[in-house]
């Protein structure tokens, strides 16, 4: 085992498997055994811009859906109101609500499910903890049989309103151009008031839990806004007509690093703000701002780097649109001090007052009298063309770009992901934790590992957003290479 | 195909499963999860020895089991690349029975639409034409690259997509996209009954069609289309037959067992079931049950008509293109 390293070294981390699609981080040793470099590999392509082209322009919410299955409303969402666009059509006021508690309710579940299966139980359970309890079950175990169970409820109540909805919570089938397939009955209406309300309360309860268990433990605070969890970046987010957050509609605003807007731009100006950068050791490319220009994996001000994550959008945004979430977004940036927040595990936080916003917002618009309107479908009269349209999905700001002949077949397709908007911002997060958690001459553990992961989990990304509803902690495996390649070191963790 | 029951007895004490994704959504393994509580139960009943979604079990804990350990492979997602075909194999020599999870490994799913273009086609769109690239338009992602730290590898993607049964040997195929969930827990049942149907068999699914089972008002017999319309341009009425409405409808050619909750979400089946018992081509035996309803008897007027189904491909075969008899299509930019 005493090889003497002349050249660098090579720790790889594969596969990650709690990821969306398979991914990979290298670390890179210099010959002192510090951290030389750190790469996330995206090794997958499935082409949807390309095979999409030919394909009927009504049909893209039942196609994109299949780039996400953990997220399959963002694109369905995303895709109708893109075809909305390209057929000039505006759906009627009941139909665009309806959208909005369909989505609302997506949120409400999604976001939980990290909370609770992903990213949670580094806090909930500990970052120290046995792995074997650093999961669900640990959770269920640390909070009670009775609270686990209830959060079952908030999510399986959840999907049941996407499926009364849509249809279907996997792949729905509810949103069209121009509007909805179908309205709602006043006995659906009452159903989803009743899990309205109860989600508000189990969201409430779940903001209670972080503030025992994560604010009064000293030592994660000061996990969280230490300096190898933080980054001083541009921030994105979708706001309302009162720059509130909005995850529905809305225009995009960016706020620089230290909080001021940068621009607000609506959907058909996406181009002008956002360019995308290619690596060619990925098949994931790199969204920046195309004004601030693309200096590398850098953060700063003169880095066109941006985060785009429940984080960024309380940062890009003046507060929320609901009352209970608004006294929590209040409460989040008073302990932190003050806008914008730039520690990246603040995240989780964020992700669970965005939970109390979706789940007002479900209240709010099924206790509208339109709610139940019949008057769900604008059918489209005039000649389709070009549209783009924005959502913010859980992990960041989507964007569906079609352009069709006059039949509405069509010709070009451009997406950029919610996860891709982090992609810079990832790599940066994964390579300054492990440089300030790998110490030369000493061995890379356990510990290590899971607070490398930890940086990169905070984001949601939608590497692993497939795995969000299961048990489990993120196995790795991390092999050492010295420079003949010769493995020296392997460590697991399972 | 459907079923014809015949005990292979689970062996005693608990059944060891594997579950899988190739290239896919997640959609299939968040199915799985939706099972809730009921994922709790089973897990007391079978051990599960691999599930990188969910589970601490890496390629090397498979790689040092011996050849059949793994009872049942629960196999999601298309081969699209070097590193799905590798562990495709790893995974059929290391278990008992194999069985294609879900229309991307049973018939290519929605990813095998990718066929229609050659990879290089695809590679171009996303990384030289896209209107949001910079001035690093027409870099692409190389299999080896060096960087100054060192050499970074990735998966070669191939010119096209499979599904599990051209890459390996499969046992039973599940459909659906994703398989609706109350079908996987009478699946299960199923496995631990030890009542497997035999091999090559469709499961969780019926050997009908979604028509058969359907509910809708198919209107009078001798039900005639003279018009097709699109589903976004014309009003749909829940209760009648799409295809009496002028609506293409993937139901004549589709297996059920789904539930149609799309149809039910009042919109029309787009097939991720796949061809039902004796149908080999789904989208051949659409065009066929929907040529026989179009009311004419005149070619030209007939093809006419059915030109007004837009994209019959990306239609009849929108998760079964992999597979179809279309496979070896020319491919075109």
């Amino acid at each position: 085992m005493a090889k003497k390293v002349t050249v660098n070294q090579k720790i790889s981390i594969d596969p990650i498997t709690r990821l969306e699609g398979h991914g990979r981080i290298d670390l890179f040793l210099n010959a002192e055994g510090g951290l030389e470099n750190a790469y996330m590999i995206i090794p997958e392509l499935r082409g949807f811009e390309k095979f999409c082209e030919g394909r009927p322009v009504e049909e893209m919410p039942r196609i994109t859906q299949r780039i996400c299955g953990v997220c399959p409303l963002a694109h369905h969402t995303a895709a109708a109101k893109a075809g909305d666009a390209v057929y000039h059509v505006d759906p009627p006021p009941a139909a665009k609500k309806l959208r909005e508690l369909l989505y609302s309710s997506f949120f409400v579940a999604d976001h939980a499910t990290h909370f609770y299966v992903l990213g949670g139980p580094d806090f909930v359970v500990g970052p120290d903890a046995p792995k074997s309890e650093r999961n669900i079950l640990g959770v269920v175990k640390t909070v009670g049989r009775e609270i686990g169970s209830q959060v079952m409820q908030l999510l399986s109540e959840n999907h049941e309103i996407a499926k009364i909805i849509g249809g279907r919570y996997i792949h729905p089938v509810g949103a069209l151009i121009g509007g909805m397939s179908k309205p709602i009955t006043e006995d659906e209406r009452t159903r989803i008031e009743e899990i309205a309300r109860r989600s508000i309360e189990t969201a409430q309860f779940s903001l209670k839990l972080f503030d025992d268990v994560v604010l009064g433990n000293t030592e994660y605070v000061d996990m969280i806004k230490s300096d190898a969890y933080s980054h001083k970046t541009y921030y994105m987010g979708l706001v309302d007509e009162n720059n509130k957050v909005n995850f529905y509609d809305g225009k995009v605003r960016v706020v620089d690093p230290e909080g001021k807007e940068f621009v607000k731009y609506g959907p058909d100006e996406y181009l002008d703000v956002i360019a995308e950068h290619v690596e060619p050791w990925t098949y994931l490319k790199f969204p920046y701002l195309k004004k601030v220009g693309w200096k590398g994996f850098v953060d700063g001000k003169d880095s066109g780097v941006y985060r785009a994550s429940p984080l960024s959008r309380l940062n890009a945004a003046d507060g929320m649109a609901t009352p209970l979430a608004q006294e929590a977004y209040e409460k989040y940036f008073k302990t932190l001090g003050g806008k914008p927040v730039h520690a990246t595990l603040a995240t989780h936080w964020a992700r669970l007052i965005e939970i109390l916003y979706a789940a007002e917002r479900e209240l709010e618009l099924v206790t509208d009298p339109e709610i139940t309107s019949t008057n769900v479908r604008t059918i489209p009269t005039e000649t389709p063309t070009e549209g783009v349209a924005i959502v913010e999905a859980p992990r960041g700001t989507l964007t569906h770009h079609y352009k069709t002949d006059e039949n509405g077949m069509l010709e070009a397709v451009n997406l950029v992901v919610g996860t891709t908007n982090n992609y810079a911002a990832i790599d940066m997060s994964i390579k300054k934790a492990a440089e300030a958690l790998i110490e030369p001459g000493k061995p890379v553990g356990d510990a290590v590992m899971n607070k490398i992961e930890m940086a990169f989990r905070a984001y949601d990304p939608c590497f692993g957003c497939a795995t969000h509803a299961a048990p489990g902690d993120t196995p790795l495996i991390v092999r050492v290479f010295d420079h003949e390649r010769q493995q020296v070191q392997e460590i697991r963790r399972d | 195909m459907a079923s014809k029951p015949k005990t292979t007895k689970a062996k005693a004490p608990k059944p060891k499963l594997a579950f899988y994704w190739a290239s896919s959504c997640g959609g299939c393994e968040i199915t799985i999860t939706e099972l809730g509580m009921r994922l709790v139960d089973l897990s007391e009943l079978v051990d599960i020895v691999f599930w990188p979604a969910a589970m601490d079990f890496k390629y090397d804990d498979v790689k040092v089991m011996k050849d059949k350990e793994i009872d049942i492979c629960f196999f999601n997602g298309a081969i699209r690349n070097s590193e799905n075909e590798e562990i495709a194999h790893l995974l059929r020599k290391k278990s008992k029975l194999m069985i294609a999870f879900g229309s991307c490994s049973h018939l290519g799913g929605i990813p095998g639409l990718a066929n229609l273009f050659d990879v290089e086609t695809l590679l171009e769109r996303v990384f030289d034409t896209a209107p949001s690239l910079d001035d690093s338009r027409g870099t692409r992602p190389q299999l080896k690259t060096r960087m100054p730290e060192g050499e970074i590898e990735i998966p070669e993607m191939y010119n096209r997509v499979k599904s599990l049964a051209q890459t390996v040997d499969v046992d039973y195929f599940m459909p659906g996209c994703p398989p609706v969930v109350d079908q996987v827990w009478s699946v299960f049942q199923t496995i631990l009954a030890g009542e497997l149907p035999e091999k090559g068999s469709v499961i969780g699914a019926e050997a009908k069609t979604n028509c058969d089972v359907c509910t809708r008002e198919k209107g009078k017999s001798g039900m005639r289309i003279s018009e097709f319309k699109r589903p976004h341009l014309t009003e749909l009425d829940p209760d009648k037959c799409f295809l009496t409405q002028g609506v293409i409808c993937m139901g004549p050619a589709t297996r059920a067992g789904c539930g149609l909750p799309c149809v039910n979400g009042n919109m029309p089946c787009r097939g991720c079931y796949g061809p039902p018992d004796g149908v080999v081509d789904q989208g051949s035996k659409l065009i066929s049950a929907v040529a026989a309803l179009v009311d004419t008897d005149d070619p030209q007027a007939l093809r006419e008509i059915l030109t007004g189904i837009v994209d019959p491909v990306g239609l009849g075969y929108r998760f079964g293109l992999a597979e179809s008899i279309l496979s070896d299509l020319k491919y075109g930019k």
